[in-house]
């Protein structure tokens, strides 16, 4: 008798978002499966993978993601057209680190102009991120999503501290906007519905449940992730359906394991595969666990996360 | 947890008067209201309705005007079930009919629920009178799902009714309706759905007491694993949906009872 695979029916649905516009806009979630279940169900949109880029170079990444970009990272415009063009990204993500008030304390109105010339030189979605000084954020994020008008672009991250001013801005200026809370399921499903209530739409939401690096708290991140999506597509609970994101590079290029060097721990190999390797792994772990967006930063990284997506879509 | 809203019952002055002018105001403000409230489907109770058989369709399209929820149904005239079936919007769910039980006289509208695949309440009361116990209410319940397969309706459609009685005139009956819910769940795979009327249990009781009964007896129902109850959805939902995070039926937030 040939085997036939049981198959799990869900009652609710992810729903799509897209950003950007005109041919290169994106669309990501919109399916009624957990992830990669194709056989139970409709999974119409691939994860979207964005390339991480900053207003200002960045001075604490390690070696060897700084590698790929030394020629344009002095200047966010040459770096997003280098995504764009050399390394076909489908999406940018902007992190305007330089406006922290303990790297650079950059005024509002430099994100402004940042954000206004990378928007002119590419033609990919762009996703804006302060620089997560809870404060700071809001003028910042007030400011540019008020300047990038028009471009359907993702916003955040707003968090229980600042929902109420960013939200705002990414709702009159036409944006998608990241609700960001810190690994809690109940506390981003509060996020979420308190961001309604301001009247934002929930299609509109990106849930960030806080992202860790494998060997640092992943499982953690993993299973919160994983019961988001289980709660929305079990349970139904319209609180809780929107597509999630994994700011991946962050958290994986500060870590033991991408800068310890190949004299103290011979034993872990190459330094130049182990970051490679762990951003990707991680990035993979959370594509399984429910997430439809990632930000990454090495393209090496990025190319094996796609073949993965090649395999099982 | 299902609320069905009981408000719109032919029994209140204020109902009946709107019914009989076929005033849709009082009507559509109250099922609004029940809505907003909470509850997923509205009762529409025109008691027996014999010579207005009419009045059951106009029930249904004025709720359905102003509410997206199913109606339930709520008479034993067989001809102004079947005209408020014809006309109800299934846009929104089934519609639910209140309600066949053991009695001969009431299995036709097992055969109308079969032909409209709408859901319908078996209340375990047959011919001999009241049911004494959880036991005697799973045999009439048994009795109620075999007629209904007979009939052609799949017994997914049925929400078992244990009949809640007065606690003032019959205390002993409230903790056997209790473990009713527990027993009826176990008569099918995947358990049978259950309904009560829950204001029935202060029925008679001091006005300021009886949302207290009635909300301490649903608690007590939700935890055996009730599935419906035909309540004031302003008067209940607090209980409902706390005791549905409690039981991990709904994922917490601070703020679940806004939503």
């Amino acid at each position: 008798m040939a085997f036939t695979p049981p198959k799990e029916t869900y009652t609710g649905k992810v729903y799509p978002v897209t950003i950007g516009s005109g041919d290169k806009a994106v669309t990501f979630g919109g399916e009624n499966v957990l992830p990669f279940h194709s056989f139970e169900g409709s999974t119409p949109n691939r994860p979207v993978i964005a390339y991480e880029i900053m207003d200002v170079p960045p001075t604490d990444w390690p070696d060897k993601v700084k590698e790929p970009y030394a020629a344009v990272s002095d200047d966010p415009v040459k770096w997003a057209k280098f995504c764009e063009q050399d390394l076909k990204a489908k999406a940018i993500a902007l992190r305007l680190y330089g406006t922290h008030p303990d790297s650079g304390n950059k005024s509002a109105d430099d994100a402004v102009k940042v954000v206004k010339d990378v928007l002119a030189a590419i033609s990919v979605p762009l996703i804006i991120i302060g620089s997560n000084h809870a404060e700071k954020d809001t003028d910042v994020l007030v400011k540019v999503s008020e300047a990038a008008k028009g471009n359907t672009c993702v916003i955040g991250k707003a968090q229980e501290a600042n929902y109420k001013t960013i939200a705002a801005s990414a709702m009159a200026n036409g944006h998608m906007l990241i609700a960001m809370s810190e690994l809690d399921i109940n506390l981003s499903k509060q996020l979420n519905i308190m961001i309604t209530q301001l009247g934002f739409t929930k299609e509109k939401i990106i849930i960030d449940p806080m992202c860790s690096a494998l060997g640092y708290g992943l499982e953690y991140t993993y299973t919160v992730m994983e019961r988001i999506r289980l709660t929305a597509l079990t349970l139904n609970d319209a609180t809780m359906q929107q597509p999630m994101l994994g700011d991946v590079g962050m958290y994986v290029w500060k870590i033991k394991e991408v800068t310890a060097s190949e004299d103290i721990l011979p034993e872990w190999g190459a330094l130049t595969e182990r970051g490679v390797a762990w951003e990707a792994q991680t990035a993979a772990s959370l594509l399984l666990s429910g997430a439809e967006l990632l930000i990454m930063r090495h393209p090496e990284a990025v190319r094996a996360v796609d073949a993965f997506i090649d395999e099982l879509v | 947890m299902l609320i069905i809203g009981e408000k719109l019952s032919i029994i209140a002055k204020r109902v009946r008067e709107a019914m009989n002018k076929r005033d849709k105001g009082p009507i559509q403000e109250i099922a609004k209201a029940q809505f907003e409230a909470g509850a997923g489907m509205i009762d529409a109770n025109i008691g027996p309705a014999e010579g207005i058989e009419d009045l059951m369709e106009w029930m249904v399209t004025t709720i359905q005007e102003v509410v997206p929820a199913p109606i339930c149904l709520d008479t034993t005239n067989y001809d102004a079930l079947e005209k408020g079936l014809k006309v109800h919007n299934n846009e929104w769910g089934k519609p639910l009919i209140n309600s066949t039980s053991n009695d001969p006289e009431r299995f036709p509208i097992l055969e109308l629920a079969a032909k409209y695949n709408c859901d319908v309440i078996g209340l375990t009361v047959g011919k001999g009178g009241l049911p004494a116990d959880a036991e005697e209410r799973s045999a009439i319940a048994a009795e109620i799902m075999a007629r209904a397969m007979e009939y052609g309706l799949p017994v997914e459609n049925i929400y078992l009714d244990p009949l809640v009685l007065q606690i003032a005139t019959t205390q002993d009956q409230a903790i056997k309706v209790i473990h009713t819910i527990k027993m009826f769940q176990e008569l099918n795979d995947p358990p049978m759905k259950t309904v009560v009327g829950l204001s029935n249990i202060s029925n008679g009781c001091p006005k300021p007491i009886r949302p207290i009964l009635n909300n301490h007896f649903l608690a007590l129902l939700m935890y055996e694993g009730l599935t419906a109850a035909i309540a004031d959805a302003h008067e209940i939902i607090t209980t409902a949906k706390t005791v549905d995070a409690i039981m991990n039926k709904t994922l917490y937030a601070h703020s679940y009872l806004e939503m």
